[in-house]
């Protein structure tokens, strides 16, 4: 037998758990990129060093974003990959698939590219993993035509993400598909024609369970909620006593402890609720979202480069989501024109706010400053106050 | 000519016939076993989800084999999960357990739902970036083969998320994760300077670091690195190529704990830093897995149900995470970065460990 050429990788085929470079050897026997990636990648096990060099403009007709550029710092051993690009497609929202899609996807892929690629990339974008800079603008065109669309990269609206929200989850508080397919089509150009000074990434979420991890993870995170009292079925409360210990596991573990339990009677004191879900969570036929639904509005959520990791800010505490979701687009415009206008290049909203103060921001887009904003007011007697809240000085 | 800007397929075209007649109308869900999700409607009709996990980075014959299986059983309807998991969708009971015996028979894992270990997220790494630290799905696939069990099985006292980034770009964002792998460097960026001044603008160089460490050298049209102020971020390199910061020897992983992002029970939180730094070691980096097994071992051990990590460190005090863990405690864990202050301890009341 002949001597493998990947003894490192070949170790990473054994175990339990689905393995990638299986998925690459499958993909390096047809297809001649794909075969000197797997070699490259083996040599960086063995360097303990990666072997891509970054950047080049490279993209499509009329688009600045979509295509991640990438080359080879050993062209001379992988010729194959010297050039080797990444492609972001869009995701049908919620990752929803019918197969017939999928397959075209492929097809096309296989044409153009590596054949490899991610299901998916980070911020939810199917990632095509690798082509050359002559295939960019065919594969593209066959994308278009089988009727996907590039998403977002560099200085642009990253392509937005939400949950399953309506399409399987009974918590839903928010259309978050909907909302986030609205937004993605309204916002093509901001997608695909960088702008900002910087990404900038919008995800929904229908709950607070927050399953797309939009306040660690986005500039602009829309999270479903509700007013009024949680919807009780007490026979069905009754009905979780034979797998769950009420007390200890629900009323115990409420942040806020506003649920009493007899042994017979749940009872909510609504008014002390902060809607974290922990309850809904654990008795999903009991208990309910409340009636009157809509969204909590965050901003600023981002991870450490530059200035540190952000978790997003409230600041909109309920926002009713109707289509065409008008207050919420005229929101992000008034947001995205203030950024763009004190930006820093490659500042994010988040570190302009800090960088100018939140004062400075909530006027400037004309939101009026609440409670729910703060865990706490401020501690320390640097106060600003506006010009025209000072006396003049009379003569 | 090809069209622009037609955005994604519209999502309604992509929903199996049973969610879009129940839409928005979905009354409750059970977790009938690990991997098997039963959602209710208000309609009384049920959708079965079976759940099964993936190395993300998968060849268009597997993405084709994954059709057969959708078509074969699910009408050809299918998705995908934020931590990608592949869901079958199934409107036909009947059909869920030849579904999970030819899963089986392909060796794909079922499970990931309830408490559990999920997929890890994670990023490219070696295989296809430009600033890695360590590769990605090398050290995913090394961890996910030894917590298997945590996977096809729901018995720990949450749900635990595992995330990985290769580098402080964290494509992968690992900063809210129950446990982070987080590639780092840990030597300062070279400039090339015969390179810097025909590839680099000097400028925004300077401005990319976070910590002042950069400065212009106009002179010689370069810039130097003050290694004093210099914490190894690698921004600057993504900025200007001509100043490569890997670093074989040097590179290598850090452990997070104890970071979420759902606000069930307690608010989101960052992950905390747990292991400054363990060593490359590829193919199997045995020292990376070995410390995110013993933590998730003690974590099991001691949390009480419903504790995430960073719920159960809080009741119990870091002190103590770093007693029962075994894991040393040194001066790289407390912070030196712009907020510092106000994680050092201003009250007498503290545990002994």
């Amino acid at each position: 037998m002949a001597e493998s050429k990947t003894p490192l990788l070949d170790k990473l085929e054994e175990g339990k758990w689905p393995s990638f470079v299986k998925d690459m050897k499958q993909a390096a026997e047809k297809n001649p990129m794909a075969k000197d990636l797997i070699a490259q990648l083996e040599l960086s096990y063995k360097d303990k060093i990666g072997h891509w060099k970054h950047g080049g403009i490279v993209g499509v007709k009329g688009y600045g974003s979509g295509v991640i550029g990438r080359y080879s710092d050993r062209p001379d051993l992988f010729p194959n990959v010297q050039a080797f690009h990444t492609m972001r497609v869009n995701h049908p929202t919620g990752w929803f698939y019918k197969t017939d899609a999928l397959r075209k996807l492929c097809d096309v892929w296989d044409k153009h590219g590596s054949g490899l690629t991610n299901m998916h990339g980070a911020t939810g974008d199917v990632i095509l993993l690798g082509t050359r800079t002559e295939h960019l603008q065919s594969c593209f065109d066959d994308l278009s035509a089988a009727g996907f669309d590039l998403g977002g990269s560099g200085s642009a609206l990253r392509t937005p993400s939400a949950c399953v929200g309506p399409g399987r989850c009974e918590w839903a508080c928010i259309d978050s598909l909907d909302i986030c397919y609205n937004i993605t089509m309204s916002y093509q150009d901001k997608i695909h024609r960088p702008m900002f000074p910087y990404k900038f990434k919008i995800k929904v979420s229908a709950c607070s369970n927050d399953c797309v991890a939009s306040i660690a993870r986005s500039d602009l995170s829309i999270i479903g909620t509700w007013k009024g009292d949680i919807q009780i079925d007490q026979k069905e409360v009754l009905a979780y006593v034979s797998t769950i210990d009420i007390q200890k596991e629900v009323c115990d573990l409420c942040p806020t402890r506003c649920m009493e339990w007899n042994g017979n009677e749940l009872k909510i004191y609504n008014d002390d609720c902060t809607r974290c879900m922990h309850c809904i969570n654990l008795m999903p036929k009991a208990l309910r979202p409340g009636k009157e639904k809509g969204a909590t509005i965050l901003i600023g959520g981002k991870a450490p480069i530059l200035q540190g990791a952000l978790l997003s800010w409230v600041i909109v505490p309920f926002m009713k989501m109707e289509p065409p979701y008008a207050e919420l687009k005229d929101l992000i415009e008034r947001i995205q024109d203030w950024w763009d206008e004190y930006g820093k290049s490659r500042e994010r909203l988040g570190e302009l706010i800090k960088r100018l103060g939140m004062r400075v921001f909530l006027r400037a887009v004309g939101l009026p400053a609440v409670p729910q904003m703060v865990k706490a007011p401020r501690t320390n007697p640097y106060v600003f106050f506006w010009p025209e809240e000072i006396q003049k000085e009379v003569k | 000519m090809a069209k622009t800007d037609i955005g994604p397929p519209d999502y309604k075209t992509m929903l199996p016939p049973v969610i879009a007649r129940n839409y928005g109308k979905w009354r409750y869900h059970e977790i009938l076993k690990p991997g098997v999700l039963m959602h209710i409607a208000e309609s009384g009709e049920a959708l079965y989800t079976v759940r099964a996990g993936s190395p993300r980075l998968v060849s268009t014959d597997h993405i084709r084999e994954i059709c057969d299986m959708a078509d074969k059983y699910c009408d050809g309807y299918l998705r995908f999960t934020s931590r990608h998991n592949i869901e079958f969708l199934l409107a036909d009971k009947d059909k869920v357990e030849p579904l999970i015996a030819e899963l089986a028979s392909r060796q794909y894992p079922v499970g990931g739902t309830g408490h559990s270990i999920s997929n890890i997220v994670h990023t490219q790494g070696w295989v296809h970036c430009h600033t890695p630290a360590t590769d990605a799905s090398g050290p995913v696939k090394a961890l996910m083969d030894e917590i298997y069990e945590h996977f096809v099985t729901s018995t720990l006292p949450a749900h635990v998320r595992i995330a990985l980034a290769c580098c402080l770009n964290m494509c992968g964002a690992v900063h809210c994760s129950d446990i982070a792998i987080l590639g780092i460097h840990r030597t300062v960026p070279i400039p090339d300077n015969t390179r810097v001044p025909n590839v680099c603008e000097i400028p925004s160089t300077v401005a990319s670091c976070p910590t002042g460490a950069i400065r212009g050298d106009m002179k010689n049209k370069t810039v130097t690195v003050n290694p004093d102020k210099c914490m190894y971020c690698g921004n600057c390199y993504t900025v200007c190529p001509a100043m490569p910061i890997a670093d074989p020897e040097n590179d290598g992983i850090s452990i997070w704990v104890g970071g979420k992002v759902s606000n069930a029970r307690s608010a989101p939180k960052f992950s905390k830093l747990a292991i400054p730094f363990l060593p490359n070691n590829p193919p199997r980096w045995p020292e990376v897995v070995n410390a995110v097994k013993n933590i998730i071992e003690v974590y099991a051990t001691h949390a009480r149900k419903h504790e995430r990590v960073g719920e159960w460190i809080e009741r119990v005090g870091w002190e103590r995470f770093f007693t029962l863990t075994g894991i040393p405690f040194t001066d790289k864990h407390i912070d030196d970065f712009d907020m510092a202050t106000e994680t050092f301890r201003t009250s007498t009341q503290f545990k002994w460990g």
